[in-house]
């Protein structure tokens, strides 16, 4: 299928589309006068405690005593939960992994990183229960923490081949080898997590607030350390989050520990975690190393890959865990038409916080080796980097394609986005100067990165983790499916609920544009709930806002269920005025057959208030529920492929850095990103998403990584110590677009929010080794690190 | 337990508040201000700047009883009834915002230096360089703050 710049498609209608207009969003007012609903500022039920944490001061030690009864003599404390209660109140958290060390949410007799919690303290605000932590005393017995991954218990070791690898390393004229790390780092949103947990006695049930982002696989996770069947979990969030990346996905964890609290001091109990808990011991990316070994054919044909994997998860695997390892599997050589592919995945335990989700999950870590090996290939073939993607890219006239891990990559035209970026970024021009600036002695350098995005995540492909022969004997799992319900009040008003659980990427302003569309309304006729109820939203075990699946089944979902409802309408209309369902047209909130109409409020009011005079087979009432569902996600075959997401973006970047040779400073001169993600439903939406994910691709790129000293203790617990880029920090980025529709979703939009932090540490590192000329380097390209590398 | 006098957003309050509560949970939890968010608690982030006597502060940073007898200024004091300031108009046209977390304390700060002149991008930027926002990357925030500023709006890039 070629690039085309479309204004639509799918869709038939003779009216002006709302999808694809760049408007501004719905959700802006409330934030700007200070109306947010975060979860610290909502009291959903009254009279909470408030709970403190105690945690871990030590990477690895026995607890031999722990004593609260200091902090219960305090008048206002109101209790404390030891974590050897909640080893006896719960089962440790299920994981895909068979026979790996328990999780609990709070640690009994063996603390393994610094920042585990040990036990819960409630007080009657947050003042004394952090004064009551102090009361508690612990005795510890120190255990030698395990930092390095080379030295980490391997909980998890498979090895996927695919195509002929060997025949493919035996023909090469050049072999590259080389060792890369994906460092430790956070998005670190800027509100931390935030439970309240009511326990229901008389329920026998849990009603817990947090501003959890899912995926709801980690609702039955929660449900199952609690030991309650789901409907006894239920789990509501807030209207607004602020911000999350994949990370609030673990807040999970301490809807458990909080809802035991509640559970056995008999009241509800809230928290809002500090900043420091939140570095310490909230989840963190996986640190990955990685060897690589790639053969090339004289031309530069990329004949195989290699990956030897190992993923640092730190103390605990923990649901979703190992998903990081397996996210890209579908994508091994990422946007190149390689054929062989071996890797090796280890997945270690370390004494350092347990990973979980953030923005980018194994992209990030996946394309520094890859797009590092590609620029170290082309120096040595004596090629351009540009020159050598393009002899490699998978061609505009090979989708969908097949990669052999059983990745199904849908659209794109490659080729041509590569060529977008090299004209915006004045890639020949550059090169030049290139030129000048190194007779000048002056450290200029230009990086490349072309990268897949995978959007639309399978749920089956975790489960990769097991053997084939594991896997036969439960129960296959797959697909990505997302619910929405639509409503029509009796006067007309229209209410969407989803259950994509945003923290701020516009989802309420993109589906009333989808509604608009479908019933032939305004988007500022449309309101839309985003809070999610598990007890009432329409959801599924995919739900959630992660692995940028918003715009190709979250809009999917409200664009299906509104079509039901739509279709509904006609069919309503029709009888009233005399005519077939198919010859209705929904415009301008009315139901017109030719130049008659009748208003969507009147249709609204006969299907509420006189049901008897719907057309036969009709039912009374306007709401309707659907799920979207984007096709060909199957389970892992015998052969260990998976289709591992449903839509895949296409980016290609350029980036022109200058290194000063006193100092080691990287300055990013220019960056240029080229997207092709589909049909996008709201351009200005797009932008930002672009734009932020630039600015997380930056961050581990030159400022961030969570470190720890010799004994494990974290050397980066507040923002002086974390270091994340500000305004001035971020160089000016030029940004282009093609719109190649997605064939396999309802919109023909993919996901786009997590690109930049795939490609940017790739195309940062490749123009600071060619500035340098060097082939090792390692992130973040800190001042100091560059200037080691200088010596 | 100390008694403090303070006019918040036009509205005098005089509350007993223990001498060690801060301002932004005096704000948030005493006065029911929830618009002022709380980001770090270690005066990094930016996000629970307020106006103390007009100048922007990070209400983390001081104790309530420090703000005796001053007047405090937060997000809800800056829409006119229904119609947003033009800052706030800005903010909106520019998506200079996405999950909002962070707004809160930049309107505030930007408030206060566009009370003091005209700033450029360089100075906006500058003033940036103190609030910390993981959504925009920064640069419609930049915009939109220049466009009340009446300075270069269109070096976005």
């Amino acid at each position: 299928m070629a690039a085309v710049k479309l204004t639509s498609v799918n869709v038939a209608t003779h009216q002006e589309m709302w999808v694809g207009r760049a408007i501004p969003r719905f959700e802006d007012e409330a934030l700007l006068r200070g109306e947010g609903r975060f979860m610290d500022d909502l009291a959903p039920v009254p009279h909470a405690g408030h709970a403190a944490i105690l945690r871990s001061q030590l990477a690895h030690a026995r607890v031999t005593r722990l004593d609260a009864s200091r902090a219960l003599e305090h008048p206002d404390v109101l209790g404390v939960l030891t974590g050897a209660e909640v080893v006896a109140m719960s089962r440790p958290f299920p994981v895909g992994v068979e026979g790996v060390r328990p999780y609990y949410s709070a640690a009994a007799e063996v603390a393994r990183y610094a920042g585990e919690p040990l036990a819960v303290v409630v007080a009657r605000d947050r003042y004394v229960a952090e004064d009551a932590l102090e009361l508690v005393e612990v005795d510890y017995e120190p255990l030698e923490p395990v930092l390095e991954p080379q030295h980490g218990e391997v909980v998890s070791d498979r090895t996927f081949s695919y195509g002929d690898p060997d025949g493919a390393f035996s023909q090469a004229a050049l072999i590259v080898r080389e060792r890369f790390t994906f460092p430790r780092w956070t998005c670190a949103p800027l509100e931390c997590y935030g439970v309240v947990a009511d326990w229901s006695h008389a329920g026998g049930s849990l009603t817990a607030w947090a501003n959890f982002q899912g995926p709801f696989t980690l609702h039955s996770v929660a449900a199952g350390a609690l030991g309650l069947p789901g409907a006894k979990l239920r789990l509501i969030t807030p209207p607004d989050s602020g911000g999350s990346f994949g990370i609030k996905a673990t807040v999970y964890v301490y809807v458990v520990l909080l809802g035991l609290a509640s559970r056995k001091l008999g009241l509800p109990v809230r928290w809002t975690e500090d900043r420091l808990e939140h570095l310490a011991g909230s989840a963190t990316a996986t640190a990955r190393e990685t060897e690589v070994e790639a053969a090339f054919a004289p031309d530069g044909e990329l004949l195989g890959l290699r990956y030897d994997i190992v993923d640092d998860v730190g103390a605990y695997l923990r649901a979703p865990e190992p998903a990081t390892t397996y996210r890209m599997h579908g994508s091994l050589g990422g946007a190149y038409r390689v054929r062989n592919v071996v890797s090796r995945n280890r997945v270690v335990l370390t004494n350092r916080c347990p990973s979980g989700l953030n923005r980018g999950f194994g992209g990030p870590q996946l394309y520094l080796p890859l797009e590092r090996t590609m620029a170290i290939a082309a120096k040595r073939l004596g090629l351009d980097p540009a020159e050598l993607a393009r002899r490699n890219l998978v061609g505009a006239d090979e989708f969908p394609y097949r990669t052999p891990s059983g990745g199904l990559y849908d659209s794109g035209d490659y080729e041509a986005a590569l060529d977008e970026a090299l004209e915006l970024s004045r890639y020949a021009e550059r090169r030049e100067e290139q030129q000048r600036a190194r007779a000048e002695d002056r450290l200029f350098g230009i990086g490349l990165a072309v990268v897949v995005e995978p959007s639309i995540s399978n749920m089956g492909y975790i489960t990769l983790a097991q053997t084939a022969e594991e896997r036969a004997q439960s129960l296959p799992k797959s697909g990505n499916a997302e619910g929405a319900t639509i409503l029509i009040t009796p006067l007309g008003g229209i209410t969407v609920r989803v259950g994509t659980t945003p923290q701020g990427q516009g989802h309420a302003t993109v589906c009333a544009q989808v509604v608009a569309d479908a019933l032939g309304v305004r988007p500022a006729d449309v309101e839309v709930l985003t809070s999610l109820d598990t007890s009432t939203s329409a959801w599924t075990v995919a739900s959630g806002n992660y692995s940028s699946r918003f715009s190709g089944v979250g809009a999917g979902a409200v664009h299906l269920a509104a079509q039901k409802l739509a279709a509904k309408l006609r069919t309503i209309a029709a009888q009233e005025l005399g005519v077939e369902p198919h010859e209705v047209e929904l415009r301008e909130s009315k139901a017109w057959a030719g130049e008659e109409a009748i208003s969507l409020r009147r249709l609204a009011g006969l299907a509420h208030w006189n049901p008897d005079a719907l057309p036969p087979g009709i039912e009374a009432g306007l709401m309707e529920t659907a799920f979207y569902s984007a096709p060909n996600l199957g389970p892992p075959d015998e052969e260990d492929r998976v289709a591992s997401s449903a839509a895949h973006g296409f980016i290609a970047d350029v980036a022109v850095v200058e290194v000063d040779r006193e100092t080691g400073a990287v300055t990013v001169l220019d960056y240029t990103t080229v997207h092709d993600a589909g049909r996008l439903l709201n351009p200005l939406l797009v932008d930002g998403q672009v734009r932020g994910g630039f600015a997380h691709g930056i961050g581990p790129a030159l400022f961030e990584r969570i470190e720890h000293d010799e004994d494990g203790n974290l050397l980066t617990g507040s923002f002086m110590d974390y270091l994340c880029p500000t305004a001035p920090d971020l160089p000016p980025l030029r940004i282009g677009h093609l719109e190649t529709p997605s064939p396999f979703t309802a919109l023909g939009a993919k996901g786009l929010g997590e690109g930049n932090t795939m490609s940017v540490p790739a195309a940062i590192a490749n123009a600071v080794a060619d500035a340098l000329g060097i082939d090792h380097v390692e992130l973040p390209l800190t001042p100091p690190r560059v200037w080691d590398l200088l010596q | 337990m100390t008694s403090i006098d303070v006019e918040v957003n036009g509205r005098r309050h005089r509350e007993t508040v223990e001498p060690r509560l801060l301002l932004s949970d005096f704000l948030r939890h005493t006065l029911g201000l929830t618009g002022t968010h709380v980001g770090c608690e270690h005066g990094v982030c930016g996000a629970c700047t307020v106006l103390l006597d007009g100048a922007a502060v990070r209400s983390c940073l001081l104790l309530a009883v420090q703000t005796d007898g001053a007047r405090v200024q937060t997000v809800e004091s800056l829409a006119r009834g229904e119609e947003l300031s033009p800052l706030q108009e800005a903010f909106h046209e520019c998506h200079a915002l996405q999950c909002g977390f962070c707004t809160p304390g930049i309107l505030m700060a930007a408030t206060d230096l566009l009370g003091r002149g005209r700033p450029d991008r360089a100075e906006i930027e500058d003033l940036l360089s103190g609030h910390l926002c993981r959504c925009t990357g920064y640069s419609p925030i930049v915009d939109a703050i220049a466009r009340v500023a009446g300075a270069d709006a269109g070096g976005a890039g």
